[in-house]
């Protein structure tokens, strides 16, 4: 989705929702603030003019607070990103939203960042929410079934995230 | 050439053999794999199984969709720690004697998930016992049926005999890596024209 008078329709209905743009990169994406999150998805499905009928994926990306070392050439502060694809088959168009969360619930390590479900609005998120959850660690409160999909249930630690350590033994299974 | 080739050669005969060569000759040309693939390497397999490899030429073909009907286990593909225990569980349904060929880099051990593969077991012999190694990624169907053959190998050297006045049971004969059984060498070493012909003794 191109151009800013869909931005300021979106600003129009939520005051305050949007958190920041990149409407010059390829694939021009928009931030929402988290709290915001699910009204502002509803609205897209919904209510738009563009009716993104259709979620494509969902996917967390995660910023590492860098090593002393490159933290010389970073620009970023340590968070983490949750990205989801939009998509509309009425008008063809595409969105790209992401919020941005804290690696930590309260910089605690180990207490979940949490952001609202959006498997409400379309069900296909079910799924991609318990996979981001399995694989990045991020909470999504009112999920209807959050458990992890793809690694066993009793698994620790979450992969996906920079400072994830490997186990070294699995129910007897020697991993190093 | 009028006569049948095969048909009525075998009546009015008699052959002589022993239990033990009989039961290895029985068991060595009916290993049933089971079905049983977790990856790319199971594609491999399959294509093993199909007509241009034909592993039943072997007697090896029979797929068996029950772990208690199987004699041999291919471990193809990479096993996860997730799919682990249901590799032991298969493994501890089949009947004795049963055989493990580790096939693919992945099971012998880890291959290109060695390092960052979270989730990969490295080398599925930390899981089951393995009788033979496949080595390739993923190996091509002729590794698979040279597996095979050394499991073949394995199988013959078996012994269930025990020595006259001796009290335990005899010690299987361990198969020597390379070929043996059906491959006669050439006598005359010198005829071969290149080197990695010659066999080293």
């Amino acid at each position: 989705m191109r151009g800013p008078a869909f931005l300021e329709k979106i600003e129009a209905a939520f005051p305050g929702a949007v958190a920041g743009t990149h409407l010059e990169a390829i694939d021009p994406w928009v931030e929402v603030t988290a709290e915001k999150l699910l009204p502002v998805c509803r609205w897209l499905k919904e209510s738009s003019d563009s009716r993104f009928d259709s979620l494509e994926c969902i996917t967390a990306v995660d910023w590492l607070e860098p090593d002393p070392k490159k933290a010389a050439k970073v620009t970023w502060q340590p968070h983490t990103e949750i990205v989801y694809h939009l998509w509309s088959t009425v008008s063809r168009v595409s969105l790209v939203l992401k919020v941005k969360l804290p690696r930590w619930k309260d910089d605690l390590p180990g207490s979940l960042p949490a952001v609202a479900s959006v498997a409400g609005v379309w069900r296909t998120a079910d799924w991609h929410e318990r996979e981001v959850y399995d694989l990045s660690g991020i909470e999504f409160t009112g999920h209807p079934d959050l458990r992890r999909i793809l690694c066993p249930e009793d698994w620790e630690g979450f992969p996906l995230r920079k400072d994830y350590q490997m186990p070294l033994e699995y129910h007897g299974i020697r991993a190093k | 050439m009028t006569q049948p080739w095969i048909e009525g050669r075998f009546e009015e005969n008699m052959v002589l053999t022993t239990i033990e060569q009989a039961i290895n000759w029985a068991r060595q040309s009916s290993i049933w794999p089971m079905t049983f693939g977790l990856a790319c390497c199971a594609i491999e397999m399959m294509a093993a199984g199909a007509s241009r490899y034909d592993m039943d030429r072997f007697g090896a073909g029979a797929f068996r969709a029950s772990p208690r009907q199987a004699d041999l286990m291919i471990v193809a593909g990479t096993v996860t720690y997730k799919m682990a225990s249901r590799v032991r569980r298969l493994y501890n349904l089949m009947p004795d004697p049963k055989y493990v060929i580790a096939m693919g880099a992945c099971t012998t051990g880890g291959g290109p998930y060695f390092k960052w593969g979270y989730h990969v077991v490295k080398g599925v012999d930390l899981v089951v016992p393995v009788d033979v190694y496949v080595p390739g990624c993923p190996p091509r169907p002729e590794s698979l049926l040279e597996g095979l053959m050394r499991i073949q190998d394995k199988i013959v050297g078996q012994r269930i005999a025990k020595r006259v006045g001796a009290t335990g049971k005899v010690n299987d004969e361990l198969p020597v890596p390379h070929h043996s059984g059906y491959v006669s060498l050439p006598t005359d070493q010198s005829a071969l024209v290149f080197d990695h012909q010659k066999v080293p003794s």
